[in-house]
């Protein structure tokens, strides 16, 4: 359990990222943050595992107050927590194996992991997990041979192996097409169901937020203005997330989603009190 | 204004009038300078030595052919010493400079109103002093020979080494030192997994490069007697023996052409 308390991010340039943000999240919760460029998605999960410093308020994760932790505490704590990025953030230069591993650098000491002295059960692990992910033939490819999805996945190989608690997924499929960003987003709320773990997933695309969270929490100008359900996602609450624009094929295109792609239906949140799509207007979209 | 209304249409023009006349300025102000210059120079040059130089040039030119290759027995030693003196000057040289780029990177180094002042002033004592001035102090403090010829090369490259590393340092993408950190790993791992990977074809391609420099100016730090070929042409010079001068430029750029040859193997097979 995650436990988010009167949260506040202020900048050294004085700009207020997150107003008293108060959050809980229960095990195994998939939530998904939304909200506009600059609200404060990305400052709120990097304080999660502090890679920013928050200014004011306490965070929590199963009794450790990950913000009262000093040095090799902290480090210990951000074992527990994987974290997904926007653009991969694979070390390029490292083969597809090493990048995996990387995720176990908080269990192993220097010399360790400078000679690529992993324990067998780690490599074990790392094996395992990209045969999960449909990796386990790109072992000796170095990252920057792979395509995006593929690094994706060698991204989520690298949060998973750290056997962490919570994931943070930071834009996870912003560089990605739109099968790809499917096949990303499935396979995580997979792997979170498999291992009971929760996520914090920040999301620019409302509709995959739709598909893929059990929970949304739209953020606006770091403040929540919207935790809720997926389906009681409605025009006057994207309005309140980003402002005042017409919502109507944004929201329609989850039911339409939901008939072209039959085989994911327990996937999908079944949105009931939304009118039929028009088909012709959704075409561009994709 | 860079755009006018001229009768109704819109006219676009490059700079505006201000700018215009500052550029005009400059130039005369430039060509005023270098005329007056020219004039100086012009004053303090005997002509006639200057009228004479190409039947001098020639003249000097008749006297090195034919290099007298008998003479290359004796110099085997020397560019050996020579290519010692660049080797291992740059291994020195490297070594100091990756603590130094270290310290000097804004994103690594420990303290940004301490430390790196003094990174950035190694740095920049290293450089501004020539490699010949270094071998000229050393060897009045270590005495003549193939050691003060090292640490001249030496303290020479650290600069160079030490400048070019931290600016790649200062330019790795960050989202993967936070991806490296966001695992728990210690600082140290950081540095090896972040950052090591990022800045290790631009150190390799650095060092190379400094090698290929080192090797032309370790020949001539004996003129000043820190050790290597420069001492043979040194020797021969003084002696008027200009055929054994010529035949040490050929192996000089014999050597330079190897090295500039080895250096960008290297380069590739890493890059």
């Amino acid at each position: 359990m995650l436990r988010i308390k009167g949260l506040t991010k202020r900048y050294r340039t004085g700009d207020l990222a997150l107003k008293d943000i108060d959050l809980d999240l229960p095990d195994g919760q998939v939530m998904a943050l939304i909200g506009p460029s600059g609200a404060g998605k990305s400052t709120l999960i990097r304080c999660v595992n502090r890679l920013v410093e928050p200014t004011t308020g306490t965070i929590t994760l199963n009794d450790t107050v990950i913000t009262a932790l000093g040095g090799g505490e902290l480090r210990r704590a951000r074992r527990r927590m994987g974290m997904i990025f926007q653009e991969y953030a694979l070390v390029e230069r490292l083969s597809v194996m090493e990048n995996v591993l990387s995720g176990r650098l908080g269990y192993v000491g220097f010399w360790q992991s400078w000679l690529r002295r992993f324990p067998q059960s780690d490599i074990d692990e790392a094996f395992r997990l990209l045969e999960r992910v449909g990796l386990d033939h790109m072992v000796d490819k170095r990252a920057d041979e792979l395509s995006g999805g593929q690094r994706q996945r060698v991204g989520i190989c690298r949060a998973l192996i750290q056997s962490p608690e919570l994931l943070l997924v930071d834009e996870p499929t912003a560089s990605l097409d739109p099968k790809t960003s499917r096949q990303i987003m499935r396979l995580i709320k997979e792997l979170c169901a498999e291992r009971r773990l929760s996520a914090i997933i920040n999301i620019h695309d409302v509709m995959l937020a739709q598909m893929f969270a059990e929970r949304i929490v739209g953020l606006r100008s770091g403040e929540i203005v919207y935790d809720g359900p997926p389906s009681k996602m409605r025009p006057e609450v994207l309005t309140a997330i980003y402002g005042e624009e017409d919502w109507s094929a944004t929201i329609r295109k989850v039911d339409e989603t939901e008939e072209a792609e039959e085989e994911e239906a327990d996937n999908v949140i079944a949105l009931h009190d939304v009118r039929q799509p028009h088909r012709d207007r959704m075409a561009g979209l994709t | 204004m860079t755009v006018a209304i001229n009768g109704g249409a819109k006219v676009w023009q490059r700079r505006d009038r201000r700018t215009q006349f500052t550029v005009w300025a400059a130039w005369l102000a430039a060509t005023a300078v270098f005329v007056y210059c020219f004039q100086l120079i012009s004053d303090k040059t005997i002509w006639a030595f200057v009228l004479d130089a190409p039947v001098q040039a020639g003249d000097l030119a008749a006297r090195m052919v034919p290099p007298d290759w008998a003479f290359i027995t004796q110099l085997g030693r020397p560019i050996w010493d020579t290519l010692n003196i660049a080797t291992l000057g740059t291994v020195m040289g490297i070594v100091i400079a990756i603590p130094v780029s270290y310290c000097a990177a804004r994103n690594t180094t420990p303290s940004v109103s301490l430390v790196r002042p003094i990174a950035l002033f190694v740095i920049v004592s290293s450089r501004s002093i020539n490699s010949l001035i270094w071998a000229l102090m050393l060897v009045t403090i270590v005495g003549p020979g193939v050691l003060a010829g090292i640490l001249a090369i030496g303290f020479r490259s650290i600069g160079f080494c030490a400048k070019l590393l931290y600016e790649a340092i200062e330019e790795i993408d960050e989202a993967q030192v936070e991806a490296v950190r966001a695992t728990g790993a210690a600082g140290a791992q950081v540095t090896a997994y972040g950052i090591v990977p990022q800045v290790l074809p631009a150190f390799a391609g650095i060092s190379v490069f400094r090698w290929d420099i080192n090797i032309r100016e370790s020949t001539v730090l004996g003129l000043v007697g820190a050790g290597g070929i420069g001492l043979q042409l040194e020797g021969a010079i003084t002696t008027l023996a200009w055929t054994q001068v010529s035949l040490i430029l050929l192996v000089i750029i014999a050597t330079v052409i190897v090295s500039e040859w080895v250096s960008a193997k290297v380069r590739h097979a890493i890059i």
